[in-house]
């Protein structure tokens, strides 16, 4: 028998038919809805008269739009102020009542980032095949299933027939080996795997993480990485089920139970790929080398340790990337900075589905207990996954170190990661982000996003300007 | 669908690199709830100086004069020309019926990011990849003629300028059925549904926990 990559195991688990010109249709285990990019598809399956293929194969939670202030919480979507928003909500509500698609609502506990509220939920499970109209849908990966972010006409044909049309992939095996020095987390790894291989290296691929530094995550730590795969241009990111995942999983609501569990778990096993099995790439990385990670541009390949100098277009020569670096410069306003100590920050958000899990909460209110925030700060506010995770946060105490450290607590979705809500960046600002992209205006017109961890963060919201977190502690 | 067979058309020529989905429709138009009418907002941030807002009229608003789409040369261009690794980041399909919207059937680049080149397919807009030689090419040829325009033919596979240089693409054997006959793929799907029926009523035997009712 041949050896297979665990995407290879999890390509044959769901193919439900190889046609004859190449194309393959793949059946789809779960789709997570939100209200950004669902309406269209709804509103496509009404025009053409169609049901949704199986109902319990989706679930659905509003996210990108709404409010963290308690205030306008307070009263569920009516309390939406942005009267479009709240338009968007509504629709998701009415859709999923008209569908019988299960929703956690703006007034239910259970609500959150998708990507959070999936595995929390023990919605997604090893092995599935999963989808969501949201790039970062490869975040699901971590737990060994097969995950991706699609666009609005794909979430239809989900939701009309379960399945995709779909072409191979090709394999690639990203290897971490070693022991992560402190302070350096999931985020610092996979930010120094987009410098390795670039926004565009695992395009065309799915990516394995594997090895060492990778094994020793947690699933928070896992998810991290996995989230931002698609910010090296792979669709797909994965992590081998170990005991780790299996210990995750086990009593999530969703997760199978009794007779059922031990026979799952018996099947997740075999989620890893074969010794020998046949990677069309392989790129390794030491993490005794990778260190708190800061991005100075407006790409997420444009990152360097908090140590390095920001590298300057005159030095670069690839034409495409001089020119890229220039604009990148001008656009962060960094003429007259040469080290990342030199950029005065405005505002900090903790947050996002790559960074706003309960272990996520837990360092960032490490580094800043008993500290004070930066008087030159404008803002500083973190924002959890879920209401979940909120809700442990604030049992551990963690909502009042924060607050007294002058950081805002606020209420669950994704914030300033994409200012879809009233959240957002001025014009010029300097953010420190835990979120996933640092492009041109994503936080706000003319916003200025430098990604992190949210140790990192953390630290400097108390500096007002980047930090290695490690120094920070010293003192 | 809107079928795709061929198309000639002004080229306007995007000289940058990595466009992200964000810079082709920004997050505040994606708050609408139809598939239309995101073409005046396309590229909102690189094309006006302000800050766009959805449901503003954008007659009037002030125009970056440097950005290509606002040059009177590129009036009515049809075929965008851009660096590598077009569409990245999110998986947005606003960006190609924004493209679409504006009246952009063509996207030609040395590289494309994989969801939003997926997406284009579900929307009569083609992408095609060409070598950073050819890319280069015809940036250089644009930059030298005004009213520069290219004839793509989808099924043939080519580009080919007006001097008559022709420029040889691939392309996906479904994809291209899909778009050269306008096809609806939820249509084509279903009518495999004996299959995922069947697959389904394995799985649930043999994975019985994927069926789970989220009450």
């Amino acid at each position: 028998m041949s050896t297979k990559t665990l995407y290879d195991k999890l390509w044959d688990q769901h193919l439900v038919k190889q046609r004859d010109d190449g194309s393959a249709l793949i059946y789809i285990d779960l789709q997570l809805l939100h209200e950004v990019t669902s309406p269209q598809a709804f509103e496509g399956l009404r025009m053409a008269n169609r049901k949704p293929w199986r109902i319990s194969g989706n679930l659905a939670t509003p996210d990108h739009n709404v409010p963290t202030t308690k205030n306008e919480r307070r009263e569920g979507v009516n309390g939406i102020a942005d009267p479009v928003s709240k338009i968007q909500v509504v629709t998701l509500d009415e859709n999923c009542d008209e569908f019988g698609i299960t929703e956690f609502n703006m007034m239910d506990e259970r609500q959150g980032i998708v990507h959070v509220v999936g595995p929390e939920q023990g919605a997604t499970l090893p092995g599935m095949t999963v989808v969501c109209g949201d790039s970062h849908t490869s975040t699901h990966g971590a737990f060994g299933a097969l995950a991706h972010g699609i666009g609005t006409s794909e979430v239809e044909h989900v939701l009309a027939t379960q399945c995709l049309v779909q072409k191979k992939n090709k394999n690639m095996l990203v290897r971490v080996d070693g022991e992560l020095s402190p302070y350096v987390s999931a985020k610092d790894v996979v930010l120094a795997i987009i410098g390795e291989i670039g926004t565009a290296g695992g395009t065309g691929y799915v990516i394995e993480f594997g090895g060492t530094g990778i094994q020793s995550l947690s699933m928070e730590g896992r998810m991290t990485v996995c989230n931002m795969a698609i910010e090296a241009g792979a669709r797909v990111g994965l992590i081998a089920v170990d005991q780790t995942t299996i210990d995750y999983v086990e009593g999530r609501p969703y997760a199978p139970k009794g007779e059922q569990w031990d026979q799952a778990v018996e099947a997740w096993k075999d989620l890893v790929s074969d010794e020998g099995a046949h990677f069309d790439n392989v790129v390794v990385l030491k993490a005794e080398d990778i260190k708190p990670q800061v991005t100075w541009g407006t790409s997420p390949e444009m990152v360097i340790a908090i140590d390095q100098a920001i590298p300057r277009s005159e030095d670069q020569t690839d034409p495409v990337l001089k020119e890229g670096y220039a604009r990148a410069w001008k656009y962060m306003g960094l003429e007259g900075k040469s080290v990342l100590a030199d950029i005065t920050l405005d505002r900090v958000f903790i947050g996002s589905c790559t960074n706003s899990r309960i272990e996520d909460l837990r360092i960032a209110a490490e580094v800043v207990k008993g500290r004070q925030v930066a008087e030159s700060l404008k803002q500083a506010i973190v924002v959890p996954g879920s209401g979940l995770v909120k809700a442990q946060a604030e049992a551990e105490g963690l909502d009042e170190i924060f607050t007294q450290a002058g950081l805002e607590w606020r209420e669950p979705g994704c914030s300033m990661c994409l200012a879809m809500n009233a959240d957002k960046l001025g014009n010029g600002e300097h953010c420190a982000s835990t979120s996933n992209r640092n492009f041109e205006g994503r936080q706000g017109f003319g916003g200025r996003t430098h990604l992190v961890s949210p140790a990192m963060a953390a630290a400097a919201a108390i500096a007002g300007h980047f930090v290695d977190v490690n120094e920070l502690v010293k003192h | 669908m809107r079928a795709f067979t061929q198309h000639q058309g002004i080229v306007a020529p995007l000289d940058l690199a990595n466009v992200d989905t964000d810079m082709i429709i920004p997050k505040q138009f994606l708050k609408s709830i139809k598939r239309t009418g995101f073409g005046k907002n396309l590229f909102d941030e690189l094309r006006y100086e302000d800050e766009g807002q959805p449901d503003q009229e954008c007659t009037g608003r002030p125009l970056r004069e440097d950005f290509v789409l606002n040059q009177a040369k590129y009036a009515g261009s049809s075929v965008l020309l851009a660096r590598r690794n077009f569409g990245c980041g999110s998986s947005r399909e606003h960006a190609p019926w924004a493209l679409d919207d504006y009246g952009f059937r063509v996207v030609i680049a040395p590289s494309f990011a994989d969801i939003f080149f997926n997406n284009c397919f579900k929307n009569g807009l083609l992408p095609i990849q060409l070598s950073e030689e050819n890319v280069e090419q015809l940036f250089q040829e644009v930059a030298n003629e005004d009213g520069y325009a290219l004839s793509i033919d989808l099924e043939a596979q080519t580009v080919t300028t007006q001097s008559g240089t022709s420029f040889s693409f691939d392309v996906d054997d479904f994809r291209k059925h899909c778009l050269l006959n306008g096809l609806d793929d939820i249509g084509l799907t279903l009518q495999d549904q004996d299959a995922i029926k069947s697959y389904e009523a394995e799985r649930q035997q043999s994975a019985p926990w994927l069926f789970v009712n989220k009450g």
